[in-house]
């Protein structure tokens, strides 16, 4: 038994490398911290100059918000006035309303392309008033601008939806929230032309050239976010699932939105996907429609024609209508070999991809101006918007994935936990650690970084092959194993025990009886 | 103010069009965003395994090959369907109509058909991959097609057929699966969201033991038979000498076929599926587990693919030139006349 027991207990023990526990816990309370720096310029003339000279130099805002009771987020705002030069993350201009600026109504604040957005003051807020009432005035419209630019609660909690159930608030955000791809680090982008007619048409589309003017762009600044692979097909006699109907009256052929559902299923079953990679796929077609179903529109509910002809499915990607029945005429020689328009297909396939990986936001409140994002199809604020949409996502994510693996290590006893798991869990609580600061100070490069670390190390410890849990062995197999082996030998060393026992007993009695 | 009157007329028609586009997409997304709310899914995917092989159990390879085929019909693609089956039935020696696999008698409907893709076959189809598959754990060379590339808004549907007991399903006549192993693979789903809903159909003698024991959020499951009770088979073939199909997978066939892309039965229909008169056994059902009201969830919303579609109301004005890639520049539309060719 003394050599025995040990010997067996030892032999089948399962290899358990540590974990750390106790950190991993003690992420589990999240508590997100984000500050975002705002600078905020005062124009000429705006401040007189005994007020500027009583303007605090920095104003820290907090805001407390819980998501589902037991997470809390504050949402820090350093406001920093200067009258000086432009610094720093984001710039507001507060702007007095003179005469003949910004005469167009209705419009407080322009949002540019980079950093900076215009705030212009209202006429009541001339020079008469205190600063303390003017600062009154401008800290809720700070605010305002700061969550159209940075992140605000709705973009936060859609973000942790993972870990919290989007209660059904706000439509648009939960229209949002579906059709946004999830963060990965990688995806990739397929752009497939269709042409169910190829004896009517020769399509040529010069599609490494829009891609590389047009696509490209986006991609290189959103480098930093995800890694992209593009490729692009064409695909021959692919047709639509369903007829769309003649509609005389515009002497063209029609699609209503209900039957736009089931366009994509019979297509995709033809479409193909790089079976290397599991990144999630975002799909963009190109549709012709054949000589004798030309010229092709898309009408949305209300009968009217889409001016893009074109729509998309969530976390799937997007499809659009190309007529070319408008280039030749009733006696052209078929097949008609035709050129297509890249920069018009292209500006609709990257207001789709904006929207499928979250860089557009829904609608900006009323009284907001935002200008046309630039050439590469990404203004920098929105960059800034999904960077931190994105490292909360990950953050949360990251943290799930590796309190459910401590959960699961610990609750199952004899799973085998390998040396490399535990290093890919360390290492992802460390990366998790310091996201958690970076986010803290604002710095959101390097909060990005980390909670990409953080997620790929948590993925890679989660999906070990290796932990496969194949050992359930209910308690009375358990008996039923057991028992034959050692009852039959336990009895002889049962019995012989007693017998020992008794002889002692028998012998002390002995011993007694001899004393007296 | 720098140059202001310059830009008011930019701006004043860059407003406007703001303006108008600002009323017309509220009103869309309204209209549209009403159907995000029946179900939060955005894609399907299905899992459908045969656990038996050997020319007996003939009818499990048609069970599980007629609802491939019906999932199909109604829209998941096969690069969403992870099909595992033992596959020796079509090129078995004892097939007299080789290459074809019967469901119903008279030999009517060839359900394996000339596009099957069954990604787990032969002695892949084990227990550990199963498990494997469900949970994700596969090794990094495993290809696409035979991953469970689900994610938090996917409706997965599973369904099981083959020989099985009172808390077990027997895999090839090797190995066996508890309930408990089942409902813990959930849960492990359930932890990494790889669901948004879960449909589980389960067509063994005692099926009911197999969902008895499930603990995670939205899960509903169905079972040809309670503990204690056989499933039985439907008809035998005389050419082919054996049983073609199980009852309740074959009055479920006969119910799905009623089922078209834009139909709108719903979850409650298919609890009526083969009631004891026509199954001798008595099918079962669990909703307690599901969050929705089964009669709101649509029959469509694990069997098919309806996708969810959103009009692009918005494009983006691009006015550069195409660079070529190697430097050049060239225009955009044209026609070439024909006899010209680039």
């Amino acid at each position: 038994i003394i050599v025995g027991v040990p010997l067996w207990w030892r032999t089948t023990e399962t290899y358990r490398a540590w974990l750390p526990v106790s950190q991993i816990n003690e992420l589990s309370n999240l508590q997100l911290q984000l500050s975002a720096e705002v600078e905020v310029v005062f124009a000429r003339g705006t401040v007189t100059p005994e007020q500027q000279k009583k303007v605090p130099l920095t104003q820290i805002q907090d805001e407390e918000h819980t998501v589902d009771g037991d997470l809390f987020i504050n949402a820090v705002c350093l406001v920093v006035t200067k009258i000086r030069r432009l610094q720093g993350n984001i710039c507001l201009k507060c702007v007095f309303s003179r005469g003949h600026s910004f005469e167009v109504q209705d419009m407080d604040v322009y949002v540019g392309q980079r950093r900076t957005a215009l705030l212009r003051i209202g006429a009541q807020m001339r020079v008469g008033k205190t600063l303390d009432q003017l600062l009154a005035h401008l800290e809720p419209r700070i605010k305002q601008v700061l969550q159209v630019m940075s992140f605000s609660h709705t973009d936060i909690s859609a973000a942790l939806s993972d870990r919290v159930r989007l209660s059904p608030g706000n439509k648009e955000s939960i229209a949002d929230s579906m059709r946004t791809f999830k963060s990965s680090p990688g995806y990739e982008i397929t752009f497939s032309l269709l042409n169910p007619d190829p004896k009517s048409h020769r399509l040529h589309w010069d599609i490494e050239g829009a891609v590389q003017t047009y696509i490209q762009p986006l991609l290189t600044k959103l480098a930093s976010v995800a890694n992209f692979s593009i490729d692009s097909q064409t695909l021959y006699y692919a047709m639509l699932g369903v007829n769309p109907r003649f509609d005389s009256s515009l002497s063209a052929y029609t699609l209503h939105s209900d039957s736009l559902a089931h366009v994509i299923n019979p297509v995709e079953a033809r479409l193909g996907s790089n079976a290397a990679s599991s990144n999630p796929v975002l799909n963009f077609l190109l549709y012709v429609p054949d000589a004798h179903h030309s010229p092709l529109y898309i009408h949305d509910r209300k009968k009217q024609e889409v001016p893009s002809n074109a729509f998309h499915s969530p976390r799937w990607g997007g499809i659009m209508v190309y007529n070319v029945n408008g280039f030749y005429g009733p006696e052209a020689v078929f097949p008609v070999d035709v050129n297509i328009n890249m920069a018009k297909v292209m500006g609709v396939f990257l207001a789709q991809l904006r929207l499928l990986l979250g860089v557009q936001s829904s609608t900006a409140p009323s009284g907001f101006l935002v200008a046309p994002c630039g050439s590469n199809g990404l203004a920098d604020w929105e960059l800034d918007r999904l960077m931190w949409s994105r490292s909360v996502e990950n953050v949360a994510t990251a943290t799930t994935t590796i309190t459910s693996l401590a959960q699961l290590l610990e609750q199952i006893g004899n799973i085998v936990i390998n040396d490399n798991i535990a290093e890919q869990v360390s290492s992802a609580v460390t990366s998790l650690q310091l996201a958690v600061a970076e986010l803290e100070t604002g710095n959101l490069r390097f909060a990005l970084q980390y909670s990409k670390e953080a997620i790929l190390a948590s993925e890679r410890a989660f999906f070990d092959p290796s932990l496969l849990h194949l050992l359930y062995f209910p308690d009375d197999q358990k008996f039923a194993i057991y028992i034959p082996l050692f009852l039959p030998m336990c009895v002889p060393i049962l019995l012989s025990l007693l017998k020992i026992v008794s002889d002692a007993r028998q012998k002390r009695r002995e011993k007694q009886a001899k004393k007296d | 103010f720098l140059g202001e009157q310059c830009c008011t007329m930019k701006i004043l028609t860059l407003l406007s069009l703001l303006a108008t586009h600002l009323s017309a997409s509220s009103v869309n997304i309204e209209e549209n965003a009403g159907q995000f709310f029946s179900s939060g899914h955005t894609n399907n995917w299905a899992v459908l395994v045969c656990t038996s092989r050997f020319w007996f159990n003939y009818r499990h390879v048609a069970n599980t090959l007629s609802v491939y085929r019906s999932v199909k019909r109604l829209g998941i693609p096969d690069s969403h369907i992870v099909l595992m089956l033992a596959d020796d039935m079509a090129c078995n020696h004892r097939n007299p109509k080789p290459a074809t696999v019967f469901s119903h008698k008279n030999m009517e409907l060839n359900v394996y058909g000339d596009d099957v893709e069954v990604d787990y076959r032969g002695y892949e189809v084990t227990v550990e991959n199963f498990l494997r598959v469900l949970t994700g754990r596969l090794p990094p060379s495993t290809p696409r097609s035979k991953r469970l590339l689900s994610d938090d808004r996917s409706n997965i549907l599973i369904y099981l057929t083959g020989h099985g007991g009172n808390g077990f399903l027997k895999f090839q006549d090797s190995e066996e699966i508890s309930n408990v192993e089942l409902a813990d693979a959930f849960e492990q789903m359930w932890q990494k969201r790889r669901y948004n809903e879960l449909l589980f159909i389960i067509d063994t003698c005692q099926g009911a033991s197999m969902y008895e024991r499930f603990y995670s959020p939205n899960l509903m499951a169905l079972a040809s038979s309670q503990v204690g009770e056989d499933s039985l088979s439907h008809q035998p073939d005389l050419a082919i000498g054996v049983h073609l199909m199980d009852r309740y997978t074959f009055y479920l066939l006969e119910f799905l076929e009623d089922i078209h892309p834009s139909s709108k039965a719903n979850m409650n229909d298919l609890f009526k599926v083969c009631p004891k008169s026509q199954c001798v056994s008595t099918p079962g059902h669990r909703t307690d587990l599901f969050l929705r009201d089964p009669g709101s969830a649509l029959i469509t919303d694990f069997f098919g693919s309806v996708r969810k579609v959103e009009i692009t109301m918005e494009t983006i004005n691009l006015t550069e030139p195409i660079q070529q890639v190697d430097g050049s520049v060239s225009d955009g539309s044209s026609v070439v006349p024909p006899g010209v060719h680039r």
